[in-house]
């Protein structure tokens, strides 16, 4: 009884160490594998940051209106919001390298979906950025020319045209992202046809007469117009 | 020079036809059927009667127009001239037409003169405004002659103008430009004007082909090149200004054209105006024509209704454009009643200041930054039509004046946040 328990324990111990020593390589495997992408991370950080500072994106964000949000979100700068995402990313990416040198079934398979889905979360994150960008200049162009023509409701033009492009940018994020692509095309679909069926309500019905008085402006008051209202700059 | 791609294979032949000229007549026409055959008429008689011995040419380049046009330019008879004025012409005088785009460009049409000025080495070179219904045979002399006769490089007009006339010239155009690059030129985008041929070439070669401020506003971006390249600059007194509302319905493009042109000079030339300080005096032909000042109907209270909507709807734009306090002072005077209105001077020219370092440092994009312009300067332009609705002329002039005063004593203040803004 005594020998099987010991022969049992040494067997136990043994197999312990053979597994450790099966193990402890590809761990300091792992482990260097995860320093270097650390290392590598950090400079990637470091040179997309200078790249970032090189090119101006701080001005671009600024003039997209994401630094404001990103202040007013208690957020880092966009340029230090982008590079320590590139070097999370990146960092992340050499642990589940490290990970997948264990050899452990099962994990291999969820690593591989991680780095294919990289690719698509860079491309939605592009996505997401230009459109709040496009967002941002369109609907401010939108409202200087209103207001130089002037047009009374400038401001919900332009907010209208923001929420209309920042919902068309979300759902193409979403279609990248496999994210319920169906939901947020018909989503996207309703609101945008909700919402211009509700402009074209409000323009016939709430704005009758103020398409009457611009016709009236544009059309038979004309000439009297142009002898009274117009100022020669040059 | 650019003249290869921009020139049509007829255009060249037609100006090969022609050789060698003196003096080229420049008119950029669009749809100027009304006004363009008595001024072509004027045109004529002016060469008649000032340039008899002269070889001349006029050269049309026509964007596009619809209602024949360059036709009417080709086709006026110096014959009529001839019986009227009953002075003879030594010299052919040739009257070509281009149609350089199918829209107007006023910087494609001027390239388009100046490159067939060129090619004809031509002296001197004359712009004509087709909307120049006071155009007057002498005005061709007035331009021509300081160019021609007296080596001068570039003649701006100075003209007789009604009091609400000029306002964007009278307010920015002149006192910006007087402050900034140092010359007293009453009208640095003018309408009429006249450069030698040296100043021509050099406009097309290293100009207009390089320069991206001087595509924006290329009749603007003339003076300010003769000016910094040290060239010969004088002015002329010419007459009356017409009125013309051509430009009033789009007041962006004016801006963009001229103040935009203006702004985005100020980037390369930095050198140059920076070390400026004060301002002189340029040569000055003719006397100024004396006209009763009248006043045109002009609704103040649509002009307060825009500047008062734009200051509240564009509150964000121009937060990133302006500094907090004369936002601020933006907001109180825009919410004051007609009759208290007043953009101040100082003010006014503070907030240019602000708007020129905003467009260096493209604090947002550089054409939004014009376009947020154009409705303080309707506050501004109620301020000066309420100041010249009544006095003498002389009062105006003392305006002006002062307002060029604050222009030059606050440009330390452009200076100072030229760099700083961000």
């Amino acid at each position: 009884m005594q020998d099987i328990i010991v022969s049992e324990l040494t067997q136990a111990f043994q197999q312990m160490a053979r597994d450790i020593a099966h193990y402890l390589p590809r761990f300091i495997v792992m482990l260097i594998v995860v320093l270097i992408g650390w290392v590598i991370a950090y400079l990637l950080k470091m040179f997309i940051r200078s790249l970032l500072r090189l090119t101006k994106f701080s001005k671009l964000s600024e003039n997209a209106g994401a630094t404001l949000l990103l202040h007013q979100a208690a957020l880092p700068s966009s340029t230090e919001l982008v590079s320590r995402f590139v070097f999370w990313v990146a960092w992340v990416g050499f642990v589940l390298l490290g990970v997948s040198v264990l050899g452990i079934a099962g994990l291999q398979e969820y690593i591989s979906r991680f780095f294919l889905f990289l690719p698509r979360l860079f491309v939605a994150l592009v996505i997401l950025f230009f459109g709040f960008v496009a967002a941002s200049f369109v609907s401010r162009a939108a409202l200087l020319a209103a207001v130089n023509a002037n047009f009374r409701s400038s401001r919900m033009l332009s907010a209208a045209i923001r929420i209309l492009i920042s919902i068309f940018t979300l759902s193409m994020v979403f279609e990248v992202l496999g994210v319920g692509e169906e939901t947020m095309l018909i989503a996207f679909a309703t609101v945008f046809g909700a919402a211009m069926l509700g402009l074209a309500i409000a323009f016939g019905v709430g704005g009758k007469d103020l398409a009457r008085e611009f016709l009236e402006k544009r059309f038979a008051a004309a000439g009297k117009e142009e002898k009274e209202d117009e100022l020669s700059p040059l | 020079m650019a003249e290869g791609t921009l020139l049509t294979d007829d255009f060249l032949r037609q100006i090969i036809n022609v050789g060698e000229v003196d003096i080229v007549v420049g008119l950029s026409t669009h749809n100027h059927a009304k006004t363009i055959g008595p001024l072509t008429a004027a045109i004529q008689a002016g060469i008649l009667k000032c340039f008899p011995r002269e070889r001349v040419a006029i050269i049309n380049a026509d964007g596009g127009s619809q209602d024949g046009t360059p036709e009417l330019v080709a086709k006026a008879s110096i014959d009529d001239t001839w019986r009227e004025a009953k002075v003879y012409a030594l010299r052919t005088l040739h009257s070509i037409s281009v149609r350089y785009a199918r829209a107007p460009d006023p910087g494609k049409a001027l390239q388009t003169i100046l490159a067939a000025a060129d090619l004809l080495r031509a002296k001197a070179c004359v712009l004509i405004s087709p909307d120049s219904t006071t155009f007057e045979p002498d005005w061709l002399q007035r331009l021509i002659r300081p160019v021609y006769n007296d080596n001068f490089d570039l003649v701006c007009p100075v003209y007789t103008r009604q009091r609400s006339e000029g306002a964007l010239v009278r307010n920015v155009l002149y006192p910006m430009t007087r402050s900034v690059y140092g010359r007293r030129i009453r009208e640095p985008y003018g309408s009429e004007f006249a450069v030698s041929g040296r100043l021509a070439t050099d406009f097309l070669g290293n100009g207009i082909s390089n320069e991206d401020w001087c595509r924006m506003g290329p009749e603007m971006s003339i003076t300010i090149m003769a000016v910094t390249s040290k060239y010969k600059v004088c002015q002329s007194f010419l007459g009356i200004k017409p009125h013309s509302t051509r430009d009033a319905h789009d007041m962006v493009a004016v801006m963009r054209r001229t103040v935009g042109a203006l702004f985005s000079s100020l980037d390369s030339k930095f050198s140059f105006w920076s070390a400026i300080s004060g301002s002189e005096a340029v040569a000055s032909f003719g006397t100024p024509v004396q006209v009763e000042l009248e006043a045109n109907r002009v609704n103040r209270k649509r002009l307060l209704e825009m500047f008062s909507t734009g200051v509240v709807q564009l509150e964000g734009v121009l937060r990133s454009i302006l500094s907090p306090p004369m936002l601020a002072e933006l907001q109180r005077i825009a919410a004051l009643d007609i009759n208290k209105f007043e953009y101040p001077a100082e003010l006014w020219t503070k907030t240019v200041f602000e708007f020129a370092a905003s467009y260096h440092n493209s604090t947002i994009n550089r054409d939004h930054i014009i376009q947020a312009l154009v409705p303080l300067y309707r506050g501004r332009s109620l301020t000066f039509l309420t100041e010249n609705r009544d006095g003498p002329e002389q009062d105006i002039q003392t305006r002006e004046e002062s307002l060029c005063a604050d222009f030059e004593r606050l440009k330390p203040y452009l200076l100072e946040i030229w760099a700083d803004r961000k």
